[in-house]
């Protein structure tokens, strides 16, 4: 076998057909072969939970996996959460409630955050606290105290089940 | 990049996968790569070649094969919480995977990627043990099974030759006699959650009326892997479960190693089981009784 392979991917709607080193992460390759640089590395061993994406749907380590790993997939970044494929338009219900409960500060982990509360919400549109506290336990923040984080999940909660009502 | 240089090998199936173990020399097999990538991440490994497993579909899912639950080795944790099949027969593994890591890790993390790693406080061993598990394993060689208390050989290393795979985890359903209740519990204390646990302990039992039928008992994180607690076992089988003989079998614990590291001594490590094998013991103890209230 090689030592570049390659891969198709879908990375928040747009198909890519490219030749990637095989020990080249994952997350590592959506900042530095697409340019999204939206997915933050941290700790670079799993702890911190900056780097999480959604792989089908399901949130994952981007710094665990290789990019080749990926390969026939399709990952959504934070920049893929909001419409109009990460050029700061319309925001999405979860990120709005971010910025009004003030659930971030430095924004570091916040990527992380956004996609992982994402896929909470996605199956579970009544989170309780203790729910969206058990869903981030991976996700490191060291400005908040999380308590705007939770704040802002528990308000966007609410207001998607008026939506979809 | 993070990892060194490697060569990547994607068998598309199992025989293709046993041939490839069978000719690399210095090959590491990535399961779900919640503890080799980050092992890779800080090079204290650099393998010449990398097998993924994660596209050889003969080792994905849950069945029933007679009276065993079969469960693959690349079956993800998230799957083993979720499953029907599991959450009837088997309720413990599900308890349990609330304290294995967090959703993203479980999300990538497998049954037979947990057995393989070893670490002595991880939990799925630690309840594989209470369950009585077999392991099936193989090689171009031919298959062959291990039971589960003799698989750790030492320190954080499996039965398990290099052209050997971990293919399966097999587990035998007692069918309950009628009227006999089947109860579990598990408990573990951790600094966080989703870290190692300091301590824990698994239990699954059976009662037929007020006398304890059969126990198990397994506790993590006290040795260089988990470990039943026979004497715990022995003392309670064919007695009552109640306050008194739980707080006597739990206290045998105290005669477990413990280990020292950087996060808790020996002693400290003994008394966390202690406690954590009598918080189980009594989780199944309130659900025995729920069963009969009900």
């Amino acid at each position: 076998m090689s030592t570049q392979l390659p891969i198709s991917i879908t990375v928040n709607g747009i198909a890519h057909q490219v030749d990637v080193p095989v020990r080249l992460n994952l997350a590592d390759f959506l900042r530095h072969e697409l340019g999204l640089t939206g997915t933050h590395l941290g700790c670079e061993h799993g702890v911190c939970g900056a780097c999480t994406v959604l792989l089908d749907g399901r949130s994952v380590r981007g710094c665990l996996m290789l990019a080749v790993q990926a390969d026939g997939c399709n990952i959504t970044t934070v920049e893929g959460l909001a419409g109009g494929h990460g050029n700061g338009a319309g925001l999405s219900v979860l990120q709005q409630a971010f910025i009004d409960h003030h659930a971030l500060q430095c924004g570091f982990c916040t990527p992380g955050m956004l996609t992982t509360l994402s896929e909470l919400l996605a199956n579970n549109p009544s989170p309780s606290e203790a729910d969206v506290r058990l869903s981030i336990s991976g996700n490191l923040c060291r400005c908040t105290g999380y308590a705007g984080i939770v704040n802002a999940t528990l308000a966007a909660a609410a207001l998607l089940r008026g939506q979809s009502a | 990049m993070k990892a060194a240089p490697f060569e990547y090998h994607r068998p598309p199936d199992l025989q293709e996968t046993l041939q490839l173990i069978a000719q690399l020399d210095d090959a590491k097999l990535l399961a779900g790569g919640q503890s080799l990538m980050p092992m890779m991440n800080f090079r204290y490994l650099t393998p010449t070649h990398l097998i993924d497993l994660n596209r050889v579909p003969q080792l994905r899912g849950i069945s029933m094969d007679g009276d065993d639950l079969l469960i693959g080795s690349m079956t993800r944790q998230h799957e083993l919480a979720s499953a029907a099949v599991l959450q009837e027969h088997c309720p413990l593994i599900a308890e349990a995977l609330q304290f294995v890591g967090h959703v993203q890790t479980r999300n990538r993390g497998t049954l037979g990627g947990s057995l393989c790693h070893l670490d002595p406080a991880a939990e799925l061993p630690g309840v594989m043990l209470a369950l009585d598990a077999v392991l099936e394993v193989a090689s171009v060689r031919g298959t062959r099974c291990v039971p589960i208390s003799q698989w750790p050989t030492m320190y954080m290393t499996p039965d398990l030759e290099t052209d050997e795979l971990l293919t399966g985890i097999r587990i035998a359903l007692h069918r309950p006699r009628p009227g006999l209740r089947a109860a579990h519990g598990f408990c573990e204390l951790a600094r966080r959650h989703g870290d190692f646990a300091l301590a824990g302990a698994a239990v699954a039992l059976h009662l037929d009326g007020e006398q304890i039928c059969d126990v198990a008992v397994a506790v993590i994180g006290v040795d260089e892997s988990a470990q039943r607690l026979n004497a715990a076992e022995e003392m309670l089988c064919g007695g009552p479960l109640n306050a008194h003989t739980i707080e006597q079998a739990s206290a045998l614990a105290m005669d477990l190693p413990g280990l020292d590291d950087v996060h808790a001594n020996a002693l400290y490590r003994r008394r966390i089981a202690k406690v954590m094998v009598r918080r189980a013991l009594d989780l199944a103890r309130q659900r025995a009784f729920a069963q009969v209230s009900a």
